[in-house]
């Protein structure tokens, strides 16, 4: 660790796991340092992110222009009906509105887009300079709201608020707002109702995951928020319980159903076939149903019959291959390390950008001795550890691609970009292509002496 | 999707954008300060930006962008940035060890009001390092007016005069405008060829679009060095090619260092990239090379063998307005009919001799005859309108175009900033001659693909 430069103040964000297996404390959920280059976003972003896929809504971001463009359908959410969320709405302020206000041309623009696009709801995204002119977002929303008898919510996402994670919670409560008590009676349903937390139906995850949930006779209410609308998350108050993928954004919706409807809810992970296979047992297990337990073991015999052949071909060619890991959140981090050994693999690096203390604890336990940990790299840091660590892939976001292709190292998107579902079982078949597709490709060939590994 | 444009245009004075055809000013700052060698762009703001500003140069340019942010909180929202942009300073010499820190305002540190040369002044900056500044609101303009204020930052910052007496020497600043390093490379060669001497700025090629070495370079061998800046007062003439991108910094240049300059379009296609060389040939009285006339011989060749394919095709044209008017002259000059013509861009609004996009781009199809839409300040909701209204055979422009090229069915040709879904643009010039032959090969391409998938059996033809 003493050869690496690391930004003063960045200390305590970086670890190597010890020979002993002792757990180190790192630094999380901290802001950025000023003047780093850094890999995470702001509120606005998180928060919209999350609401995004809530295909129905009509998105409106009021701010600047540049807000709206960089998150105009960026997320490969898919969705099976009308696709309202689709197209990108600004008020497009101009200097005139950060002078005089900007309420004015907010309440015209909705005045505007509701009659014509007639939306069940209205999310209003905040930005920056909308916090610091201090325009009444709420204000506004009301009135609108009344006049249009639509929900009509202000999403308070000023992205220097803080980071990325502030912006996921702003989104939960924002969805919490349109979650009504519950109406049916439990007890009346010949099937068990869960909600789906955590999945923006990416390259259709959450159609995997829901389908495979209706083979074991458990019917999904609503996912959070890939592919969702209006009335569905209304109703979300009328399942018995919420199951969470991406814990980063939406531990605390869960959190705040349980508290406010006494819905339980428990963590899953549909990333591998171990992770996949455990989550789905988890489930049935929670209904106490003898029939349900009895096919979720059906359905897994069945996938695993179809897609272990075709991993276990993956696990020859890439036995002994080094991966690095730096991903949006800690619990993907976590499923990756145990996804990476079903096709032989070890992460020699990992790190996430909004990873909390209790992810990094569960990542230090299983991470093999040596693994470098990291909390919101850079990429210099990023580099380094890469080479020291030998790793032959990397995967992460938008930004870390080409970083890693012009270090000669092969690469995966495991946010946005992502082109094939990742999830479950055949999405850990995807994973294991994808991860040969671009380890095993000849254009590393090309590459003239390839990386320096290990001199740094 | 993109159901929702109907075809009754609706009326809208709301000033908000439905699918914006721009973007804000500090991701065309960024990318002007990339175009400085060993220079680290710094976006004085909250985080998001410099992210969202990086990961759209990251997917337009395949290449690492790299940038740094000074990470605004609430506290310095509400006492100001200075000490953030201090800290970020100091560190970001210390860790990433730039030659050049160029900063960038945001809307939030303009709104705050933050008094960046100040900040600048009380910063500990090591011997030989250089740290300067635009401002850039995100609320003026779009990104292009971004990419003009950075660009017009190294004149006000770095040109200074050397030689005494109203002397000059004998070479051009060129200012190349906000396209892909490849058109910047092309430039420079069309300049080299001429035999002329030349300083670009900002120049972008080596640096976005660098060779694959197993390597990572923070800082790629590409970009104008600070001693070159300097220089740019010193010379002869400075040629500014997009009225918007440049023009500001060469009124800078001819107001601090008295170099006169003279402002022509983007050189794309024919009639442009003759008024480019012949601007040269002016200037230093030489005269143009042979293998520039072979080129542009070559191109008119091609334009003659191919002009049945175009002639009388309606066209539709968005993105920004220094390469869409440019795109417009040459489809003209191709016989076809620009119908839409839109940028995303004011025009006209801000800093000085920016007469309006609209009055420029009408002109043109006043004089060719052809009537059509033109507007600045318009969104891509506005283009799917007029092309509900009035169909065309053909779609120019940028990545954002595909959802109205699907909703339609219209052949497209990606054009401009950003290009998001496909590769290898930023190595391929659409200026000069030879941009010029590679636009007439993906026009032509996408108009014939088209004829080919549509031709009934007995109309499918080998040679066309």
């Amino acid at each position: 660790m003493e050869d690496v430069v690391i930004l003063k103040g960045r200390e305590q964000f970086v670890r190597q796991k010890g020979e002993r297996h002792q757990t180190l404390p790192i630094s999380c959920g901290a802001e950025s340092v000023a003047g780093c280059v850094s890999q995470r976003a702001c509120v606005y972003c998180g928060a919209r992110v999350v609401l995004n896929p809530v295909a129905d809504a009509l998105h409106l971001v009021h701010g600047p222009i540049g807000c709206a463009s960089y998150t105009w359908d960026i997320r490969g959410s898919l969705n099976s009906g009308k696709s309202l969320y689709r197209e990108g709405f600004s008020t497009d302020m101009r200097e005139k509105d950060i002078i005089f206000g900007g309420e004015t041309k907010l309440a015209a623009a909705l005045d505007e887009l509701i009659p014509k696009y007639q939306p069940p709801v209205v999310f209003v995204y905040s930005t920056c300079v909308v916090g610091i002119i201090g325009d009444d977002l709420d204000a506004v929303c009301k009135t609108a709201a009344e006049k249009y008898g639509i929900p009509v919510l202000p999403v308070q996402s000023s992205g220097f608020v803080g980071t990325k994670s502030i912006g996921y919670q702003t989104a939960c409560d924002v969805l919490f707002k349109l979650i009504e008590p519950p109406t049916t009676k439990l007890r009346l349903r010949r099937r068990p109702v869960i909600n789906y937390l955590g999945d923006f139906n990416l390259a259709g995850e959450a159609w995997i995951v829901r389908s495979y949930l209706q083979k074991i006779g458990i019917d999904v209410n609503v996912v959070f928020t890939g592919d969702s609308r209006y009335e569905e998350i209304r109703r979300a108050a009328n399942a018995e319980l919420n199951i969470i993928q991406c814990a980063g954004s939406m531990f605390y919706l869960a959190q705040k159903l349980e508290e406010a409807y006494h819905i339980p809810f428990m963590q899953v992970s549909f990333l591998g076939v171990e992770d996949t296979s455990d989550s789905l047992r988890k489930i049935a297990r929670f209904t106490n149903d003898p029939e349900i337990i009895r096919r979720t073991e059906e359905v897994i015999a069945a996938e695993l019959r179809r897609v272990m052949p075709e991993i276990t071909g993956y696990r020859t060619a890439l036995s002994g291959k080094k991966a690095a890991v730096y991903v949006g959140g800690g619990f993907k981090a976590i499923s990756l390390i145990r996804q990476f050994r079903e096709i032989g693999m070890e992460v020699v690096m990992v790190g996430t950008q909004t990873g909390r203390r209790e992810d990094y604890e569960i990542i230090g336990d299983i991470a093999n001795d040596g693994t470098i940990i990291l909390d919101d790299a850079n990429p210099a840091e990023l580099e380094r550890f890469m080479l020291t660590q030998g790793a032959d892939l990397l995967v992460g976001g938008v930004k870390e691609r080409p970083l890693a292709y012009k270090l000669g190292i092969a690469f995966v998107d495991h946010n946005h970009d992502r082109k094939h579902p990742l999830a479950g079982f055949e999405g850990a078949v995807n994973f294991a292509h994808e991860v040969y597709t671009t380890i095993c490709s000849p254009v590393w060939n090309a590459v003239k002496g390839g990386a320096v590994r290990g001199d740094l | 999707m993109l159901e929702y444009a109907p075809k009754e245009m609706i009326k809208r004075d709301s000033g908000g954008m439905i699918n914006p055809a721009k973007t804000c000013q500090p991701v065309g700052a960024m990318y002007a300060a990339l175009g400085i060698h060993s220079c680290l762009p710094h976006s004085h703001g909250s985080q998001g930006c410099c992210s969202f500003h990086r990961m759209h140069l990251t997917r337009h340019f395949r290449d690492p962008i790299m940038a740094s942010t000074s990470s605004f909180t609430e506290g310095a929202s509400v006492f100001g940035g200075g000490a953030n942009l201090k800290t970020s300073i100091k560190n970001v010499f210390a860790i990433y060890n730039p030659d050049v820190i160029a900063i960038h305002t945001t809307c939030l540190s303009e709104t705050i009001g933050d008094d960046i040369p100040t900040a600048i002044r009380q910063s500990e900056i090591p011997e030989g390092k250089v740290v300067f500044h635009a401002n850039t609101p995100s609320y003026q303009g779009s990104h292009i007016t971004g990419f003009s204020n950075m660009t017009n930052a190294m004149v006000t910052y770095f040109s200074e005069t050397k030689l005494a007496d109203g002397k000059k020497e004998n070479f051009a600043n060129i200012i190349p405008g906000f396209v892909n390093p490849a058109d910047m490379r092309e430039i420079k060669r069309l300049t080299e060829e001429m035999g002329i001497k030349y300083i670009m700025f900002p120049d972008t090629s080596g640096v976005v679009d660098s060779p694959m070495t197993g390597k990572f370079e923070m800082y790629p061998s590409g970009g104008t060095m600070i001693p070159e800046l300097k220089k740019t007062g010193d010379a002869k003439f400075t040629i500014s090619l997009g009225r918007f991108a440049s023009q500001m910094a060469a009124e800078s240049l001819e107001k601090k260092c008295k170099i006169p300059f003279v402002s022509l379009k983007e050189p794309i296609g024919i009639k442009a990239t003759d008024e480019f060389l012949m601007a040269l040939r002016g200037a230093f009285a030489t005269e143009i090379p042979e293998s520039l006339e072979c080129e542009r011989g070559q191109l008119v060749d091609v334009m003659t063998d191919t002009h049945f394919h175009f002639h009388g095709k309606k066209v539709a044209i968005f993105g920004d307005p220094d390469v869409v008017t440019a795109m417009t002259e040459f489809c003209l000059s191709l016989g076809m009919l620009p119908v839409h013509v839109l940028t995303g861009t004011p025009g006209g609004a801000l800093g000085s001799g920016l007469g309006g996009f609209e009055q420029e781009v009408k002109a043109m199809l006043d004089e060719a005859g052809v009537c059509g839409n033109v507007k600045a300040a318009g969104d891509l909701f506005t283009l799917h309108q007029w092309i509900k209204n009035e169909p065309v055979d053909l779609l120019i422009g940028n990545t954002y175009g595909k959802y109205i090229a699907r909703a339609e069915d219209i052949p497209f040709v990606r054009f401009g900033f950003p290009i998001l879904d496909r590769a290898i643009h930023p190595y391929m010039p659409v200026t000069g001659y030879r941009g010029a032959l590679r636009l007439i090969e993906q026009i032509s391409d996408a108009l014939l693909d088209r004829c080919d998938r549509d031709a009934a059996d007995e109309d499918f033809e080998l040679v066309m």
